[in-house]
Formats: structure tokens, C-alpha cells, sequence
């Protein structure tokens, strides 16, 4: 188990890595200058002693500088928003959206596992339609029609919650659901296929012949190892629910880490880009090996195998 | 309860399924023929802009705008006038229909901006679609049959590309492309702007499809088919064509059909954001994002939310419903791994 751990920590250090090698390469790649953006423009003496100042004036050199800024996790300062440093924009922002992404990931299973059971113990009966109906338009509406739909019912028609802002419960709840809803519908999917194929199998069988009752067979026994496709799932998808929401986010006025990465590309802030590409791919790949952990004390059959 | 969890007949579900599958297909092929036999029309009339008296005019069967605007769109500058006034023919019955769902903002037919954003849509679906069944499966089925160090140094870059924030790359691969491509098409910047979303989006529509298809060699390498073909003296070659590539194509194909409406939705969430598809050309998600916008809680045109939004939903809901049929169909013991 522990070598297990230390390889795949390894690993997901390299692939950090990559990906912040590879963001490097696209930033510098790519024309434009964060210090002549737009309006925000400074002389040219300025921009010089700037780059010297944080080592932007040789790139092989702003790369290392840059990396052994952030192994201490400090990102350095931005180029577009005076007195800001990234660490306080990604600090003020991540909170924010970790809270909606994680809400939304615990909407997501305890909506969407029950479903998906019911579906496969029903199945060919119009609970099991009805849940695939529910499943296709889950996939097939984007965020921004569900959420914008759903602020004209609550918001415009029935003026039960508040449109847009942060900072109470009420603000919560629209961009929650919003965002859970594909996950719900993935999740769903899996957990019914998963259980659909846990229940022929011969140990199923045999619970029901030894006289268990059909509701302890299928939450105690069948569940477990149905839920393993669910689990694998979880990892990407959680991940994706903390940062990737940008459009959730925009919908509901959210104050969260998506509209830096979007603004801090257009502005090419390279420590910023650099700094939030980092917090994401390092999300991405401690959330995939929780969920790979957790497949294997789920699952004893992988257990053994380490 | 234990009769209905061992009832393992595929009935009942079928019938409906398929009733929804062949509307489904019915759907967009009608869609596709209408919006193909408008794209004559279309191409000139998507921009033809009336800001007299169609802005934001509701939908009528009545035509709003007079037929000469469409006229004047139609001929290159310097044509002479043409010499009938009234349209003909085809064209006449094109132009009965472009007040049908009302006029947005610039008072542009949202008709004629529907059918041409359909394409667009589609399109890019397809290459995406297109780049997937090309790269992912050569990727995925080397690494799967070379295996080894190779395999493990191919898939860690499919891993590494999996975690690249898709908005960030987007974003830079709009602003690196976009020039040497406008220069490539002399200038003519739309053209320019959905080559650079087919290339952003067809850029991580290969990574499902390579894992799939790697996991599928894999196994493949394993059945006793394989096997016994190499006992009996087959080449590599012969061996990967006639074994592993037959195998390969249902699954292929049916997550290439997956992929088209996960890229339509990624396009109109880059449009939403304002990143994807650049005014004046349509897409479903820009006419989408465009009627999203327009909501407000004053005045309600709810003609340019609705019908864009509507098409939208409608599309993707029918290829999915393809798609999910045909993966059931050809995988019916599939962990759904394309929702990756």
C-alpha cells in the first residue's frame, strides 16, 4: 500500500509537472504582453526593470524561478490587478468554488445513486424509462440554458430566491443544482449499469436463495461492488465540479476561480495563468488517486493484488 | 422483488427505445436537409441586418422585412441591379418564411441565422468526431499494442492533456492561431475562427477515444482469437487487420458518435463565454448564449431564448439518444467510460 502511495504520488508529480511545462510553453508561445494589454499600459523603462525585477527577461530562467516560487506556494505577483498577488486572488477565489463544487458532488451521488438503484431494480418498467429520459436530458441541456431557465422560474416569476450576489445560503442553492445536474445524470447512468450487472451474478443469487430480504440484498451486498464504475468516476468529475464551473459561475455571478482563468489568459497574466493551471492540475491528480484509493478499499479483488 | 431484479429479458424498454431513436434520426435528417437546402439562401441573408422596423420583431407568417433588403445583400458591390423584383421560386418560399421566428437584436432573420448555425454546429462536431476516430484510435491501439514503456509514456500524455485546463488552452490557442490562419485565408476571419474551434475542440476529443480504444487492444490481445492466430503463424499485421481492427470499429464509431454532441455542448459553452464562435457567423450555441443575454426582466423576447435554446437542447438530446442506443447496442456490458 505505502509503495503503491509513493508511486502514484510520483506520478502525479510528474504529470503536474507537465502540464505546467506544457501551460509554459503556450504562454510564451503565444503573442501578447501582460504589461501593453489594453488599457493598462506602462512605459517601457517600467516594463524593463518589471521583467528584471521577476526574472521575466529570460523565459528558461522566469520557468525555473516561477516553479521554485510556487514549490514554496508562492505564485508571485499579477501583472493586471494592482496590489494583488496571486496567491490572494486564488485564495479569495478557490473557497468559493470548492464550496458550490463539492455541495454539487454531494447532490450529485445522493440524487443520483438511489436513482440509478431503482432504475436497475426496475428495469424495462417506466421507472426505468422515465430515469433514462431524465439521464439524456441531464447530459443534453447546458449549464447556462438549466441555469438561466432556472433563475426565470425562482427568481423572476416566483421571486423566491435572490438572482445573483454571494454570501448567504439562498445564494447557494440555484448554482448548486445547476451544476449537479449532468453529474446526477452521469452518476446515475453508472450506478444503474453497474447495478444492473452486480445483480446477475451468482452471489446476488445466492443471497436471494438463502431468503435475505431484496432491500438488504441489494444496499448491503450489491452495492458496494456496483458503485465501483461510480467511484472511478468521481475523481475527474469532482475535480472538474471545483474548477471547471466557469460557466455556472458566470451564469450565477459567482465569485469563484473560473473568471481568473479565463481573464488572466486574455490578459496573458503569466503568473497568474501559471499559478491557477497549477492549483487545477494538482486538484485533478490528488482528487483522481482519492478515487483510485478508494476503488481499491472498495474493491478486495485489487486489494490483494498490491 | 427478486423476479423483477432476475427478469434479464431486454423487452419492454425496446419498443419505446427505438420509437426514440427513429424519431430521433428522422429529426435530424429532416433538419439537416432543410438547413442544407437553405445554406444558398443562408449564407448571404444570416447577416442581413434591418434595423428600421425588425429589431426584435416577434414572430409573424407575415415577412417583415421587404425582399428588395435580401436582394441588395445577394449582389457582390458593382452588380447591377437584378431585374425582377418580386423573388422566385425557391427563393419565394424562403422568403415567406424569415419572419417565422421572429428577429433578433439587429433585426436579422433568426430563420435564416438557425439554419446555417445548425451546420456549423454539426460541423464541428463532426471533425471533432472525425479528429477522435483518427488520432484516438491510432493512439490508443499503438499504445495498447506496442505496450510497455511506450504505452505508459503515451497514455501519461493523454493523462497530461486531460489536465490542462481546456478554457485556458482554448483561449491560447484562439490568440496564437488565429493570425497565421486569417493571413492562410486571406484575410477572411470567420472562416479562420471556426478553424481554430475545430482544431481546440478536436484537440481533447481524442483523449476519451484513446483510452477506450486502448483498453479494447488490450483485452483483444488477450482472447484466445489473437492467440491462436499467432500460434498458427500470423503476422503482426495480419493479425492487427484482420483481428484487432474489425473489433475495434463498432466501439469506435460509436464513441465518435458520443463525441458530436459533447463538442457541440463545449462549443456553446465557449461561446457563452465568449471565447467560442465571433459574431456576425451563428452557431447554436452563439444564437444560444445570444438569447440568454437577451433575458431580462422587463420585456420578455422570448422568441430568441426559446428557439435557439430549443434547437439546441433538441439536437444534442436526439444524438445522444442515437449514440446511447448504439453504445447499448454494440457494448451492452459498457461501463459507460465515454462519460469520462
Amino acid at each position: 500500500m505505502i509503495r503503491w502511495l509513493i508511486r502514484r504520488l510520483w506520478l502525479g508529480l510528474v504529470t503536474v509537472f507537465c502540464v505546467y511545462t506544457l501551460t509554459f510553453l503556450m504562454v510564451i508561445a503565444v503573442p501578447g504582453n501582460p504589461f501593453q494589454q489594453g488599457q493598462h499600459r506602462v512605459a517601457a523603462e517600467t516594463e524593463m526593470a518589471l521583467r528584471a525585477r521577476y526574472h521575466m527577461d529570460d523565459n528558461w530562467l522566469y520557468y525555473w524561478e516561477f516553479l521554485r516560487g510556487a514549490a514554496r506556494l508562492d505564485f508571485g505577483p499579477t501583472f493586471m490587478y494592482a496590489d494583488w498577488t496571486c496567491n490572494q486572488i486564488i485564495g479569495s477565489a478557490l473557497p468559493v468554488s470548492v464550496l458550490i463544487g463539492i455541495l454539487a458532488m454531494l447532490t450529485a451521488v445522493m440524487i443520483g445513486v438511489p436513482l440509478g438503484v431503482w432504475a436497475a431494480q426496475h428495469k424495462n418498467t417506466w421507472i426505468d424509462i422515465s430515469c433514462l429520459a431524465l439521464v439524456l436530458v441531464g447530459i443534453s441541456l447546458p449549464t447556462f440554458v438549466t441555469g438561466t431557465s432556472l433563475i426565470v422560474l425562482f427568481c423572476v416569476s416566483w421571486k423566491l430566491l435572490p438572482i445573483g450576489g454571494w454570501g448567504g445560503v439562498s445564494h447557494l442553492v440555484l448554482p448548486v443544482i445547476t451544476l449537479a445536474l449532468p453529474f446526477t445524470a452521469y452518476i446515475a447512468r453508472l450506478t444503474r449499469s453497474g447495478m444492473f450487472d452486480v445483480l446477475s451474478q451468482d452471489f446476488v443469487r445466492t443471497a436471494f436463495a438463502k431468503g435475505l430480504a431484496p432491500r438488504r440484498v441489494v444496499w448491503h451486498h450489491a452495492l458496494k461492488p456496483a458503485l465501483l464504475p461510480v467511484v472511478g468516476y468521481l475523481g475527474p468529475a469532482t475535480a472538474q465540479a471545483l474548477t471547471g464551473s466557469f460557466v455556472v459561475e458566470k451564469v450565477f455571478g459567482v465569485p469563484g476561480i473560473g473568471q481568473h482563468f479565463v481573464n488572466a489568459a486574455l490578459n496573458r497574466d503569466a503568473g497568474l495563468m501559471l499559478g491557477a493551471v497549477l492549483v487545477f492540475s494538482t486538484l485533478l491528480v490528488l482528487f483522481n488517486m482519492l478515487a483510485d484509493a478508494a476503488y481499491t478499499l472498495i474493491d478486495p479483488r485489487i486489494r490483494q493484488a498490491l | 422483488m427478486p423476479d423483477r431484479v432476475s427478469q434479464l429479458g431486454g423487452r419492454g424498454r425496446e419498443p419505446r427505445r427505438n420509437r426514440a431513436v427513429a424519431a430521433s434520426v428522422t429529426f435530424l435528417a429532416l433538419l439537416t436537409a432543410l438547413s442544407a437546402a437553405a445554406l444558398p439562401f443562408a449564407s448571404d441573408w444570416h447577416d442581413v441586418q434591418s434595423l428600421d422596423r425588425a429589431v426584435r420583431h416577434p414572430p409573424s407568417f407575415q415577412p417583415v422585412v421587404s425582399p428588395e433588403v435580401f436582394d441588395r445583400a445577394e449582389r457582390r458591390p458593382g452588380e447591377a441591379r437584378s431585374e425582377e423584383r418580386a423573388p422566385h421560386g425557391l427563393k419565394n418560399i424562403a422568403f415567406h418564411l424569415t419572419s417565422l421566428l421572429g428577429h433578433d437584436d439587429l433585426g436579422r432573420s433568426l430563420m435564416f441565422r438557425l439554419l446555417p448555425a445548425y451546420l456549423i454546429s454539426a460541423g464541428i462536431g463532426l471533425a471533432a468526431a472525425g479528429i477522435a476516430m483518427v488520432v484516438g484510435v491510432l493512439w490508443g491501439m499503438t499504445a495498447g499494442l506496442i505496450g510497455g514503456r511506450t504505452d505508459l509514456i503515451m497514455m501519461r500524455v493523454v493523462d497530461v492533456l486531460y489536465g490542462l485546463p481546456y478554457i485556458l488552452m482554448v483561449i491560447l490557442l484562439r490568440v496564437g492561431l488565429t493570425p497565421p490562419l486569417s493571413t492562410l485565408f486571406h484575410g477572411n476571419s470567420p472562416i479562420a475562427n471556426v478553424v481554430v474551434l475545430f482544431v481546440a475542440i478536436g484537440s481533447v476529443s481524442w483523449l476519451t477515444m484513446a483510452r477506450v480504444v486502448r483498453g479494447q487492444v488490450l483485452s483483444l490481445k488477450e482472447s484466445g482469437f489473437v492467440e491462436s492466430a499467432r500460434v498458427s503463424g500470423a503476422s503482426t499485421w495480419r493479425i492487427l487487420r484482420r483481428h484487432v481492427l474489425p473489433n475495434l470499429v463498432a466501439t469506435s464509431l460509436t464513441y465518435a458518435l458520443l463525441v458530436v454532441p459533447q463538442a457541440i455542448l463545449q462549443e456553446s459553452f465557449l461561446s457563452y463565454l465568449g471565447i467560442g464562435i465571433q459574431q456576425p457567423t451563428p452557431s447554436l450555441g452563439r444564437l444560444a448564449a445570444d438569447g440568454v443575454e437577451a433575458v431580462n426582466t422587463f420585456v420578455g423576447f422570448w422568441w430568441l431564448l426559446v428557439f435557439p435554446c430549443g434547437l439546441l437542447v433538441i439536437t444534442l438530446l436526439a444524438l445522444n439518444i442515437v449514440g446511447d442506443a448504439l453504445r447499448e447496442w454494440f457494448d451492452p456490458k459498457s461501463r459507460a467510460a465515454t462519460l469520462l
